[in-house]
């Protein structure tokens, strides 16, 4: 009888508890489950046959391969920048540290939209530098060097905000250690930094992989949607959605869709993994 | 004259903080100074005119509101999902944990066409509301629709590790001294999350304020009734409207800036409460 009087006291009653798990799992079912399914439903709506004809297009080719070029290069350059700015903030005390972090979220707080604008302001044909540049011929504005650029500013924070947290609960005793038993820098950093940071990294490398093959509003701005071109595979997606050529834009958003799948995935098993190695990860 | 830097025996500081200073610098400072001397070549007169245009005000009208709404949806929602997440087990609980990052993970454009389908008038959503002569699709209420699926991780992961760490010795105490339920919930357990429900808030709010590739597509974009700010940026843009297009880019960012110092100002309350 005591038990079941604390039971009550702490625990919801069994109506309560099935009406907050049906509210939960409706209200998820209806705004990611339910679209989730969408986009394959719509893709394989009339048949393989023109599913497999939309992703052989020319045009959906080109796509996937600037949408690889764009990741290939804003990835790993902001990797690098992550790792550089993870080792400043979380190794060494300095003035203006606090102030350094918030400009590095800065990308975060800016639309997309006014990320691509900001590039066209410096380097588009009335910008700061585009008489130079159109008297070298060379073009940085609706090309691929615009879309790799406004690719890297919007996920210019992702590795960083993932590594500065962890390295800051990591200490540096580990590292100091390294270094007063005569290892060099390089050394302590491929030797004890990196194999205590590799779960957090690879959790960051997804995250702005993702948003890097995603980004829309930014690169929409900069590309000027040259098909073929200029075009990478969600400003694909717009195109054909816009010529109401629907199985096809649902077929390339599938792309898209089975990508974010996989980033979900790879990311549960980093963190379980993460988890078993006593890791600490930062969320969000 | 105190010191920049205290003293140190690792290495590396010098390269690794003129590499991140400079990088910070080229890719994100410089670009985003040249919105402001842009503007500055409006002078005040000419960046008020476009600040203050009907066609301008209406926009960010339709942007703010319409994130509110979204965001508020999300912390009630997301309150009940992270609850569920934290306290109960079923069946699927892991998939279902795993899947709530999807508006993360899924590009924007594609979530914006498939909630447009999804919520058309004779969409599998839509057609319930039409028979109501409700419509989402094309309308303010779509672009809630679409800002509450891309704000929907927020709150649920702000408020999620805040609640494993209510300990539960401290409900089993106010049970024991007579509280119900609701009283621990709305005495105990709320207050501990207060903080983390406004981050979240502000996190969704804040996304919400900038988005753009799900909004367009569901938003039909009519002026003054359902067009949103960045839009109305494109849309100068394409009209070659340099200057007027970074004005309500710089009012944009000048409002999102101080969300990002409110939610900076939040965490470092959180955290010296010691909830987190």
């Amino acid at each position: 009888m005591v038990q079941v009087q604390a039971r009550i006291a702490t625990h919801e009653s069994k109506g309560v508890t099935l009406l907050l798990i049906g509210t939960a799992l409706l209200y998820l079912l209806l705004f990611l489950g339910l679209p989730l399914f969408a986009v394959f439903y719509e893709a394989f709506r009339k048949g393989w046959e023109l599913y497999w004809a939309a992703l052989q297009e020319p045009d959906a080719w080109s796509a996937i391969k600037l949408t690889f070029i764009a990741a290939a290069i804003a990835v790993p350059a902001n990797l690098v920048f992550g790792v550089a700015a993870a080792w400043v903030i979380a190794k060494f005390e300095f003035k203006g540290k606090s102030l350094l972090i918030t400009l590095i979220d800065l990308p975060f707080a800016v639309s997309p939209v006014v990320s691509g604008l900001v590039y066209v302001l410096l380097f588009g044909a009335q910008g700061w530098f585009g008489e130079w540049l159109s008297a070298h011929d060379i073009k940085l504005i609706f090309a691929v060097p615009g879309i790799v650029l406004a690719t890297i500013f919007v996920t210019f924070p992702f590795i960083a905000r993932e590594l500065i947290p962890l390295m800051q609960a990591q200490g540096k005793e580990e590292e100091e250690a390294a270094v007063s038993l005569g290892a060099s820098g390089w050394q302590t950093f491929w030797r004890v930094t990196l194999p205590n940071i590799k779960w957090g990294l690879l959790y960051g490398v997804i995250l702005c992989n993702a948003r890097a093959m995603g980004e829309f509003g930014a690169v929409s701005v900069v590309s000027g949607h040259i098909r073929g071109m200029t075009n990478t595979l969600p400003l694909h997606v717009e195109i054909l959605y816009n010529e109401y050529n629907f199985v096809a834009a649902f077929s390339v958003a599938s792309l898209l869709a089975l990508l974010a799948l996989v980033t979900l995935l790879v990311k549960s098993l980093v963190e379980w993994q993460a988890k078993r190695s006593g890791e600490p990860l930062h969320h969000g | 004259m105190a010191q920049f830097k205290a003293h140190s025996v690792l290495p590396g500081f010098n390269l690794a903080l003129g590499y991140t200073l400079l990088y910070l610098s080229l890719i994100v400072l410089v670009p985003l100074s040249a919105l402001f001397f842009k503007t500055a070549t409006l002078g005040w007169g000419g960046f008020w005119e476009v600040a203050s245009s009907d066609r301008v005000l209406s926009a960010l009208r339709v942007t703010f509101v319409t994130s509110c709404a979204a965001a508020v949806v999300n912390v009630v929602f997301g309150l009940i999902v992270a609850w569920v997440l934290v306290r109960y087990r079923f069946f699927g609980k892991r998939v279902v944990d795993a899947l709530v990052d999807l508006p993360f993970a899924l590009p924007t454009a594609v979530a914006g066409i498939t909630l447009a389908t999804l919520y058309a008038p004779n969409g599998w959503i839509g057609q319930y509301f039409a028979e109501y002569d409700i419509k989402i699709a094309y309308t303010p209420l779509g672009i809630v629709v679409a800002l509450t699926f891309i704000g929907l991780p927020f709150v649920v992961r702000t408020v999620q590790p805040v609640l494993e760490d209510v300990e539960a010795e401290v409900e089993e105490a106010a049970a024991s001294l007579g509280a119900g339920r609701w009283a621990v919930f709305r005495r105990v357990i709320f207050p501990a999350l207060y903080p983390a429900l406004l981050t979240g808030f502000a996190l969704a709010f804040a996304r919400a304020i900038g988005e753009y590739g799900s909004v367009i597509f569901i938003a039909g974009n009519m002026p003054y009734i359902s067009e949103i700010a960045p839009l109305l940026i494109v849309a100068k843009l394409e009209q070659y409207d340099y200057a007027g297009a970074t004005a309500i880019a710089v009012l944009m960012l000048l409002i999102s800036f101080g969300f990002l110092l409110t939610i900076n100002a939040l965490q470092w309350w959180v955290s010296r409460r010691g909830v987190r």
